[in-house]
């Protein structure tokens, strides 16, 4: 029992002696030096304390721990502490101890007030906005440099990441869409029923799938799931310090790691959208056809009549608008990633979740342009 | 300290293997009671896969490696445990966790295997990290410290429960000289104090010789143990050119006359 280890004894009136005994080790548990602390506060004359140490059977560094807090709380009231009875070992650990230089220490900075943080906060904003627009005047330029033939360009790794982005991410696409043309079919046929025009949802599943649906359910994929792997894996090489050894080889990041990575998915995203359009589609068509008992050519033809090429150049659009967004997102967070296991995973976080954001804004924006426009 | 004489780790005819390939064949030393055993051997010999083999973290293919007599590999999953409780293990890069802080890093041990009051265990840290020479640094975060301190850091989590063997894995590497002879000279403190056994994986030969009480020399080529004794001792009476080659950074070819 932890009570049994420590008793007092006061063999004159300013000396206490402390009796250890039984196992002094962590995990048989540990007396609280509090105990020694009560009696030094009850008996303010004690000037010195003794240890007897030998009746313990077996110490490790619970022991030193014990005694190194005795030691300094004593330091504290000007009480001496007899140590020379201690056990070989205890006493070099001891010394080790309480070698320890503490004065070096670097002063951590003090807690900031409420309107600081939020000037802060308001600053770095500023400053990350900054950092946005500047990082994507690096790649217009960095593209300038492509489009002369000045930039180096690594053809195989170009390739790889197209496929990546594109052939890899296939099935998922196809799934989700097909998916997605179903639940809209299913949510038109609802209300289209109490017309008795049921047909129609040709027209809504077309219409939605290919003008809008089909691209944003394309860049919402595409987001988490390279736009989130562009992130951890430049986030990475920031930590591995890989982009600094470009940097400090004269070697623009932006023109070796972004470039490649924003032309993969400018070109895949529109190929992806046209491709989740047709699945799209077909998810309608399979409801229409198999649950809610519509002619199939009837089907076909209501959805060529209703979608128009206006259509499918909106909805490429926005799989051009929601490539660059999603490829800038990741890299951006990427190459600005803190460096630490954390920063990573914050940087894919931020990819993933500025990109959604960025694609739902920019899908407003361009609903209205093409709205102002009539399109 | 007691039985200093006896074997704590005995290693038997073990094959290791990396990526499906062998690395060391039919491997065998014992490792004394609180010594500080030291595993040399150039870049690729195995040192590494075989420090894992011996910390629990990869089976051998063939072979037994004994603590205290019994087979580590061979016993149930919770002897295994009761074993790995028993070592403490100092990664190359300090291996700290970046999202705790010192104190934390070194508290978690204490916190899942012992029964301390958090009290005690704020006055075990603060022990732990002031052997180490950190005292006063347990708020501070690993990305806010030096390369040394986090390797001094992670010495005090390796020391947290006291345990029986402490393994290093390349402790001076990506230290200047004068942070890796203070981290020498710690271990070196260390063993007096706590009389626990060393075990360093190294190819810094100014630690094998200030630390090494015995050692073992692997190589690559013939997939073995080329010399086994005190370091100094090899190096004044080995014959194989090999040891010898290693022993003094290929400045001398061959064994002195």
């Amino acid at each position: 029992m932890p009570l049994n280890k420590l008793s007092f004894d006061y063999p004159s009136v300013n000396t206490l002696r402390l009796k250890l005994s039984g196992e002094w080790q962590i995990r048989a548990g540990l007396p609280s030096a509090s105990e020694v602390f009560a009696q030094l506060g009850e008996h303010k004359e004690i000037a010195q304390v003794v240890l007897d140490v030998s009746k313990i059977e077996k110490w490790d560094s619970g022991l030193v721990s014990f005694l190194l807090n005795l030691i300094k709380e004593c330091g504290h009231r000007d009480i001496q502490v007899d140590r020379q009875d201690l056990p070989q070992g205890v006493g070099k650990l001891l010394a080790l101890a309480l070698k320890a230089n503490t004065e070096n220490i670097p002063h951590k900075i003090e807690k900031e007030y409420f309107l600081e943080k939020v000037a802060d906060r308001f600053l770095q904003l500023c400053a990350g906005a900054l950092s946005v627009v500047n990082f994507l005047g690096e790649i217009a330029f960095a593209f300038g440099r492509l489009l002369s033939g000045r930039a180096y360009f690594r053809q195989d790794e170009f390739i790889g990441i197209v496929q990546r982005c594109g052939v890899d991410a296939w099935g998922l696409v196809s799934l989700i869409s097909v998916l997605v043309g179903m639940i809209l079919a299913f949510i038109g046929a609802i209300q289209l029923k109490i017309f008795g025009a049921q047909i129609y949802i040709a027209n809504i599943v077309g219409i939605a799938m290919v003008r809008v649906m089909g691209a944003v359910m394309t860049g919402i994929i595409m987001s988490g799931r390279t736009g989130a792997s562009f992130a951890a894996e430049l986030g990475l090489m920031q930590v591995n310090e890989e982009i600094d050894a470009f940097k400090t080889l004269g070697i623009s990041p932006v023109e070796f790691l972004v470039i490649p990575r924003v032309l993969a998915l400018v070109i895949m995203m529109p190929l992806l959208t046209l491709y989740a359009d047709f699945m799209g589609i077909l998810g309608g068509f399979i409801i229409s056809v198999k649950f809610l008992g519509l002619n199939p050519v009837e089907y076909w033809r209501h959805t060529q009549s209703a979608v128009h090429l206006s259509n499918l150049w909106v909805g490429l659009i926005h799989s051009f608008v929601f490539g660059i967004i999603v490829a800038v997102a990741g890299c951006f967070r990427g190459i600005n990633c803190v460096k630490s296991a954390e920063g990573v995973g914050a940087a894919t976080t931020s990819a993933v979740v500025s990109a959604i954001t960025s694609i739902v804004v920019a899908t407003a924006i361009i609903t209205l342009i093409c709205q102002v426009l009539g399109v | 300290m007691d039985n200093k004489s006896q074997p704590i780790i005995e290693v038997r005819n073990l094959d290791l293997s990396y990526d499906d390939y062998e690395v060391l064949h039919d491997l065998n030393f014992s490792v004394n009671k609180g010594d500080i055993f030291v595993v040399m051997g150039g870049s690729g010999c195995g040192k590494s896969t075989l420090l894992k083999v011996l910390i629990g973290l990869k089976e051998p293919i063939k072979g037994e490696v004994l603590y205290g007599g019994a087979n580590f590999w061979q016993e149930d999953e919770s002897v295994q445990q009761d074993w790995i409780r028993r070592f403490g293990v100092l990664y190359q890069s300090g291996a700290l966790w970046s999202s705790f802080t010192l104190g934390e890093n070194v508290a978690l041990p204490l916190e899942l295997y012992s029964n301390l009051s958090s009290i005690q265990i704020r006055e075990m840290v603060e022990l732990k990290l002031s052997l180490v020479g950190l005292s006063g640094y347990a708020d501070f975060y690993p990305a806010q410290i030096s390369g040394g301190m986090r390797k001094r850091a992670g010495l005090a989590r390796a020391i947290a429960l006291d345990p029986e063997i402490i393994f290093f894995d390349e402790p001076s590497a990506g230290l200047d000289p004068l942070n890796a002879r203070m981290l020498d000279d710690l271990i070196m403190q260390l063993r007096n104090a706590l009389g626990a056994t060393f075990v360093i994986v190294t190819h810094e030969l100014a630690s094998i010789f200030a630390l090494g009480d015995k050692a073992v020399l692997l190589d690559a080529e013939s997939k073995g143990i080329i010399a086994e004794g005190n370091p100094k001792d090899l190096l004044a009476n080995s014959k194989d050119s090999r040891v010898i080659q290693f022993l003094t950074r290929g400045e001398k070819q061959t064994a002195p006359a």
